[in-house]
């Protein structure tokens, strides 16, 4: 067992631990920062197996713009603050998930240790891999721009859905706070 | 030297728990972060492949790039339609179909 063999068994315990936690914990805004935990702990193991720029990426773009999303999301959908229970389906559902998840695990586990041998680990030049991706891959990498470019507008156009109606009930909810003096926030 | 069992091994790990959240939770944004671990799994296998020598125009590391872009847009457009999804129903739980 070499060096790197522990170094990726340190982070890869953090970040199946971490991505436990994220699917199990009863706390909503806790699950995006187990998140947060589990992306950084694999852009580690991205590291050890010798891709700094794919780790740099998973750092820039997964911790630093997927999860503010989701965390945005969370606070413009009012995630409730502490313990909840109801973010989770019931015991059975809960159990057959694991099952499921559990067969998952084992059937990628079966399919893939097999063919697991030691390699001398190759690391990615950052040199080559841009001179790749801006030859071999230049066409998918520009659909992907186009990619990048529709799901900016649709998400804009989704966005607007139901606006109106979300106005009238904030309407009715600020009437109603300002009955109770209860209303902290400037309208 | 590097045994590649680890990271096939870490792969599987986080694609059962990216299922198990995708199943077992009823916040429509959580479901999201079932998929995100779906979606490492299936990136550090393509990293992992990519550290052994020999894939061809460093295909690995090129292709969880573009999967990582693919991530970004899915999820803000599927952010969108929950924030959608909440403005209409007033919550985005998943397990209760409302008229």
């Amino acid at each position: 067992m070499s060096g790197l063999d522990l170094a990726f068994a340190a982070v890869g315990v953090v970040a199946a631990a971490s991505g436990l936690l994220a699917v199990t914990t009863r706390h909503v805004v806790h699950a995006a920062l187990w998140l947060v935990v589990c992306l950084g702990s694999v852009a580690g193991c991205y590291l050890v197996l010798g891709a700094e720029l794919v780790a740099l990426v998973q750092v820039l773009v997964y911790v630093g713009a997927v999860v503010v999303l989701v965390l945005f999301a969370l606070m413009l959908t009012r995630a409730p603050i502490g313990p909840r229970a109801e973010i989770s389906t019931g015991r059975l559902h809960r159990v057959l998930a694991a099952v499921l998840g559990a067969g998952v695990t084992v059937l990628l586990a079966s399919v893939l240790l097999p063919l697991a041998h030691p390699v001398d680990r190759h690391e990615t030049d950052t040199a080559v891999l841009s001179r790749d991706l801006f030859s071999t891959w230049v066409w998918p990498f520009e659909v992907l721009s186009l990619l990048l470019l529709v799901a900016l507008v649709a998400a804009l156009a989704v966005s607007g859905v139901g606006a109106r109606r979300s106005d009238a009930r904030g309407e009715a909810a600020r009437a109603e706070a300002e009955l109770q003096g209860a209303t902290g926030e400037p309208s | 030297m590097i045994h590649l069992a680890g990271p096939y091994l870490l792969t599987a790990v986080l694609a059962g728990l990216g299922t198990y959240g995708v199943l077992a939770r009823r916040n429509a944004v959580l479901v999201l972060i079932g998929v995100e671990l779906v979606l490492n799994a299936a990136t550090l296998l393509l990293v992992s492949v990519g550290a052994s020598a020999g894939d061809r125009w460093t295909a690995g590391n090129v292709l969880t790039l573009f999967v990582i872009t693919i991530a970004a847009a899915e999820v803000s457009v599927a952010l969108a339609v929950v924030l959608a999804v909440f403005r209409l129903r007033g919550d985005v739980d998943l397990s209760e179909p409302r008229s």
